[in-house]
């Protein structure tokens, strides 16, 4: 398969289809779920049957439904915070590269007391303080996890910046919105197409991991990572209920992370871009 | 000498770092809505109460002052008053940092050894079947929540072959042996969770390395691509593996949260989610306070060791 006159890696192509099917399931989980996502339909944990493909949860309901719609909350969650994330990051480094030393120094400085610490603990810090709902979740992640994009998107905007038409646009007296919008920002896209995968993928596992702490989405929204905590129980049972939706958390992750790596592999980033383990 | 300012200015930078850190985790606890005391005793408090344990509490005293106070306290040990049960946090919090360090230690004992030698193995096999076998791992490990980990491990060993116990209960006195097969399965897990991105990146420093000229030189002299990489390759890239060995052993510290709620092992992480749901500030400042030194204590240590790795720092950067 070929994209722009490039051949597709087999891998990327994986990825394609976890990250489409994951997107059918969510838009059309009414028409998909064989049940209602609140309905109990058999026993505590049943074991996967005719009716109940997936067997049934803590409480009775319908395993495969609740993975179904679940993935609505989680993925949708997950997009919103990484949207705030980039917009974030990427608005203040592209901000810091673009105006003054004094402006980046403050900006970098603060950047470097919020890396220094792990983003979970800062985060269980907050919810403590804050309690925990969605709002509350989504713009702690979004404030912490842009510190990690800001790097990233100052490094590139550093390395724009310099270039000859930007110094043009700077002689003719344009803003700094302008140079930002219009020179830097549409030359820095394929790299952030590929951070905004990347930081999908850490947002994405971060919420489940909160879900799972009961800290994260709280009922009755149904979510992957609540659900692996609320059935957590059945391991002890020799049940399999906590698997099925932590898997579902797995697959849509490498997916992502398949086509991430394929992006990457197109677009030499720059240095201070990895996909290694994030703390 | 160079290198002895290095070590002090970066210590220093440790230290700073962490005095900003636990500004931070002070002035959060000032974002509360209304303070400490009406959360403690929740909104049927008499104006009397309040007053009375505001004024037990210290919180009648400016915002400094009270950093001022908390920082010496925990200077000197005392970690403050956990909120729910009324005891000082720090004789129930530093068993449970033994704990932790027990679990995240019998870990990197594995981890360690098991990711820089398969890293060396596959920069000297570079696109063999172990290098291979090794990236997809990795892509693995770094798309599967730790908690998946877990419960794969736990049916397979728990209830599967029923070799090793589904939960890490340790108690007081009880034998080495014994807490050792209590904390094999997290360990495990932890294990799992960071040893791919140290081989990886073991792999890439080496590699790195491997495209120098002089390494060139070494092959032309006709030496074994194994004698190139353990005698020409590895002294040189020993400063970036170990950096890597040392910010992975603080992200176990800090993994460990997820992997201790599993087993419900008594560590720290547990104690930390616990205290945060139920809101007790006092408790969540503690451990956080405790995860940053750590954490940052090892990040620091990193710097230090991969310095003192590097020829060129140790005898008085010439360059």
């Amino acid at each position: 398969m070929t994209i722009a006159g490039r051949r597709v890696p087999f891998t990327a192509c994986i990825g394609g289809v976890i990250v489409l099917l994951t997107v059918v399931m969510i838009l059309f989980a009414p028409w998909i779920a064989p049940y209602q996502q609140t309905k109990i339909v058999g026993g505590v944990w049943d074991p996967p049957n005719a009716h109940t493909w997936l067997g049934t949860d803590s409480i009775g309901r319908d395993m495969l439904s609740r993975l179904i719609y679940g993935g609505r909350t989680s993925v949708s969650i997950a997009l919103i915070a990484t949207f705030f994330t980039m917009v974030i990051g990427v608005g203040l480094g592209f901000l810091a590269a673009s105006t003054n030393k004094v402006v980046d120094n403050i900006l970098s400085r603060i950047v470097d007391i919020l890396l220094a610490m792990p983003i979970l603990i800062f985060g269980l810090m907050v919810f403590a303080v804050l309690g925990t709902s969605i709002p509350i979740m989504i713009a702690t992640i979004s404030i912490l996890e842009s510190t990690r994009v800001f790097r990233l998107a100052r490094a590139v905007a550093m390395s724009i910046t310099v270039m000859d038409y930007v110094q043009v646009a700077r002689l003719r007296g344009e803003g700094v919105g302008w140079i930002i919008l219009r020179e830097v920002l549409p030359n820095a896209v394929p790299p952030l197409v590929a951070e905004f995968g990347l930081r999908f993928c850490f947002t994405f596992l971060f919420i489940a991991s909160l879900s799972f702490l009961g800290l994260g989405i709280q009922p009755p929204a149904a979510d992957w990572g609540s659900m692996v905590h609320d059935n957590a129980q059945a391991i002890s049972f020799g049940g399999y209920a906590p698997l099925y939706p932590a898997a579902a958390i797995a697959i849509v992750t490498i997916g992502v992370n398949l086509i991430v790596d394929w992006l990457l592999s197109i677009h030499a980033m720059p240095a201070g871009a990895s996909a290694g383990a994030e703390v | 000498m160079a290198i002895l300012r290095f070590i002090v200015f970066r210590a220093a930078l440790g230290v700073l770092t962490l005095f900003a850190v636990s500004l931070l985790l002070f002035l959060g606890t000032q974002l509360l809505p209304g303070d400490v005391a009406s959360a403690l005793l929740g909104q049927s408090a008499t104006p009397e109460a309040l007053a009375v344990l505001r004024a037990k509490l210290g919180l009648n005293d400016p915002a400094y002052l009270r950093y001022l106070h908390w920082l010496f306290g925990v200077l000197h040990g005392n970690l403050g008053t956990s909120l729910t049960t009324g005891t000082p946090i720090a004789s129930v919090l530093l068993p449970r940092l033994a704990n932790t360090l027990f679990l995240a230690g019998y870990a990197a004992i594995i981890a360690v050894p098991l990711a820089v030698g398969l890293g060396i193995l596959s920069a000297i096999r570079e696109g063999g079947i172990l290098d291979r076998t090794a990236s997809i791992l990795s892509l693995a490990t770094i798309s599967f929540p730790e908690f998946f980990v877990s419960y794969i491990l736990i049916v397979i060993f728990a209830s599967g072959f029923g070799w090793l116990p589904s939960l890490a209960t340790v108690y007081d006195g009880m034998g080495f042996w014994s807490r050792l097969d209590a904390t094999t399965l997290p360990a495990i897990t932890l294990t799992l969770v960071v040893v791919a991105h140290m081989l990886r990146m073991t792999r890439t420093s080496t590699l790195a390395v491997m495209s120098s000229p002089y390494i060139e030189t070494a092959f032309l002299k006709g030496m074994s691509r194994t004698r190139v990489v353990l005698g020409h390759a590895l002294p040189n890239a020993l400063g970036p593996i170990i950096n890597v060995v040392a910010i992975n052993l603080a992200y176990l510290v800090v993994g460990v949260v997820v992997v201790e709620v599993v087993f419900v092992y008594p560590g720290v992480g547990q104690f930390m989610v616990d205290a945060v749901s139920k809101r007790d500030l006092p408790t969540v400042q503690a451990c956080g306070l405790i995860f940053a030194t750590v954490f940052i204590g090892l990040n620091t240590l990193a710097d230090i060791l991969a310095a003192l790795a590097n020829p060129r720092l140790r005898s008085g950067l010439r360059q």
